[in-house]
């Protein structure tokens, strides 16, 4: 594996009396997409908010760019050039999708050629620009919650199932959009539960059963072994689609 | 701040129609109330009267809606910064009585100037204290919140009445502001007419800061998602803080321009509105500005009517209005999206 750029080691995390975290550990190479990926309740969105302190791990490490994090606030967590898109999406509704962005770059204004590019990769948010951003479709509210997360250069992105209850052709253009992101060499873990989607867009895979890591290894290793794909994701044929 | 967003402005899309119904509700219930009186003048003073009040509510409630909503706290302590906004006039009228008995507009004005200003230093010190030591404690928990700052409030009351003593206390209207505009047979005092455009000027300043400037943007997407904010790398704290203090010196502004309406000062004066901006909250929505302001002209207005017409009702009419918009909007008149 290429240098990472995040790493968690032994990473734990209690919700109150629950221990969901038991001992995650594993690293994200710079420049490459890493799918997280399991069942539901396995774990995934608490890894991401772990990572974004929005939980606290009660023991273990998590570094980033060689500085630990396990114990930063979120903002400074942010600052330190993380992106999330959380499962919810977050989107401000009552904001239109250009203050929804506008917000997301802390450092000024958008600058107008990343602009161009961020609109050129979901030009449904061009039509909607100066509208309140809850009257955006599910699929539109994806897109702009990753424009948003992508307003900026960022040195990681953590997207959070972004196919979740889209139509087929939506999904198709997300993984459109995420091949453009990794053309432009953006360092992103992704969760996602369209098998298909990981096969597609995964360089490595990281599966987390019951709070653990499973297996990790390159993405084409899973997408082979059907067997793993069975006992780790309980996938059946048809949900390839 | 958004200029070279906006210059890529795109298409040319319909805005979404503004959500303009609780907007009408207000002249609707001055207009169904007309024929209730018998003569114009009764009409127009407690529309007056009822508009006065209703900014000086909004002023009060203002800050308040925007501390739950960015934050989720009950702070049933607010009632303090209005009672020692308005005890800070003293700070004022004390040394520069003169002004006031004045037969000058210009100094009379300025006097007023200064009784606010005075106001909002003193209530956005204390609201910086009472956020720190009272409120930062306890976030997170809404019983907490409740005990606490309702302790808070009885002890800046007694710090009240330890500096003024508990007797209430006079306060005279500068002199050119006292008496009415008179038309005819109709009478419109002018202080209410100065509440009136403090109160509007208030108002569309917030609207404007909410609306077009990014701590604005910051505040509004905060009341609906502060996780996404944080996770946006804003501290929502920095932000509450300020919202907080801001907010307590709003109360400020609004306890002196009740000092005066009222002429005046006990300890207990901003507890005993406290009601009322509870209900304005709630039936504006909790968070919305523009619900509060709504709010607050319906409750004043519906409150002097009222009054006038069945005083025996004025109490149980402001209820009556809170379950009716209620029963209409379950979240109030413009309900925030708060995750
Ligand atoms: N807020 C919460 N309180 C209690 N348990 C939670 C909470 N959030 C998640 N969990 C539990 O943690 C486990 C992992 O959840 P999650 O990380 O959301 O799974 P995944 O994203 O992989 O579907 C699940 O068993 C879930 O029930
Ligand atoms: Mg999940």
């Amino acid at each position: 594996m290429a240098e990472a750029i995040l790493t968690l080691e032994g990473v734990h995390t209690h919700i109150g009396p629950y221990h969901i975290l038991q001992g995650v550990s594993f690293g994200i190479a710079r420049g490459e997409l890493t799918m997280l990926l399991g069942r539901n309740g396995a774990g995934k969105t608490t890894t991401l908010r772990t990572i974004m302190g929005l939980w606290q791990a009660s023991s273990g490490r998590i570094t980033f760019d060689g500085r630990e994090i396990t114990a930063s606030a979120t903002p400074d967590i942010a600052r330190s050039g993380i992106a999330y898109v959380p499962e919810s999406m977050g989107i401000f509704t009552g904001l239109t999708v250009r203050e929804n962005i506008v917000l997301a770059a802390r450092s000024g204004p958008v600058d107008p050629a990343r602009l161009d590019w961020i609109l050129g990769l979901f030009p449904a948010l061009r039509r909607f620009w100066d509208l309140p951003a809850g009257n955006l479709s599910g699929g539109q509210k994806q897109m702009l919650a990753i424009a948003r997360a992508i307003a900026e250069p960022r040195r990681l992105l953590l997207v959070d199932e972004p196919t979740k209850g889209l139509a087929p052709v939506m999904i198709r253009s997300m993984i459109e959009a995420f091949q453009a992101l990794k053309a432009a060499g953006e360092t992103i873990l992704l969760v996602e539960q369209n098998f298909h989607a990981a096969s597609v867009l995964g360089d490595r895979a990281v599966v987390i059963d019951d709070g653990r890591v499973a297996h990790q290894g390159p993405m084409s290793e899973l997408v082979a072994d059907t067997d793993l794909q069975q006992r780790l994701l309980g996938l059946s044929m048809d949900t390839h689609q | 701040m958004s200029s070279s967003v906006a210059d890529t402005k795109p298409g040319d899309l319909p805005r979404t129609p503004r959500d303009w119904v609780p907007l009408l509700l207000v002249p609707a219930l001055m207009v169904l109330a007309a024929p209730l009186f018998g003569n114009v003048s009764s009409w127009v003073t407690l529309t007056t009267a009822g508009l006065a009040m209703g900014m000086m509510i909004f002023l009060m409630a203002s800050g308040l809606t925007l501390v739950f909503g960015l934050m989720d706290v009950i702070n049933f302590g607010h009632g303090v910064f209005i009672s020692l906004g308005a005890y800070a006039t003293l700070l004022v009228l004390g040394p520069l009585a003169a002004w006031g008995e004045a037969d000058s507009l210009v100094l009379n004005l300025s006097l007023l100037g200064l009784c606010i200003l005075a106001a909002m230093a003193v209530t956005a010190a204390v609201g910086m204290l009472f956020e720190r030591v009272i409120v930062r404690p306890v976030y997170g928990s809404h019983l907490k919140q409740i005990l606490v700052t309702v302790g808070g409030l009885i002890v800046a009351e007694q710090f009240i009445h330890a500096i003024w003593g508990a007797s209430p206390i006079t306060v005279a209207l500068p002199q050119t502001l006292r008496g009415a505009f008179v038309f005819g047979d109709v009478a419109i005092e002018r202080y209410r007419v100065i509440a009136v455009v403090i109160g509007l000027a208030v108002f569309g300043l917030m609207h404007l800061v909410l609306n077009r400037t990014r701590i604005g943007l910051l505040i509004r997407a905060g009341v609906e998602n502060a996780e996404m904010v944080e996770s946006l790398g804003y501290r929502i704290r920095r932000l509450f803080v300020s919202v907080f203090v801001a907010g307590s010196a709003l109360a400020g502004l609004g306890g002196v321009m009740w000092a005066f309406y009222r002429q005046t000062l006990t300890a207990g004066m901003g507890m005993d509105v406290m009601v009322l901006v509870f209900i304005v909250i709630i039936i504006g929505g909790l968070g919305s500005i523009g619900g509060c302001f709504v709010g607050s002209l319906l409750i004043a207005l519906t409150a002097n009517y009222v009054g006038f017409l069945a005083p025996k009702l004025a109490l149980v009419s402001n209820i009556l209005v809170m379950a009716l918009v209620l029963i209409w909007r379950p979240q109030g008149l413009f309900p925030v999206n708060r995750q």
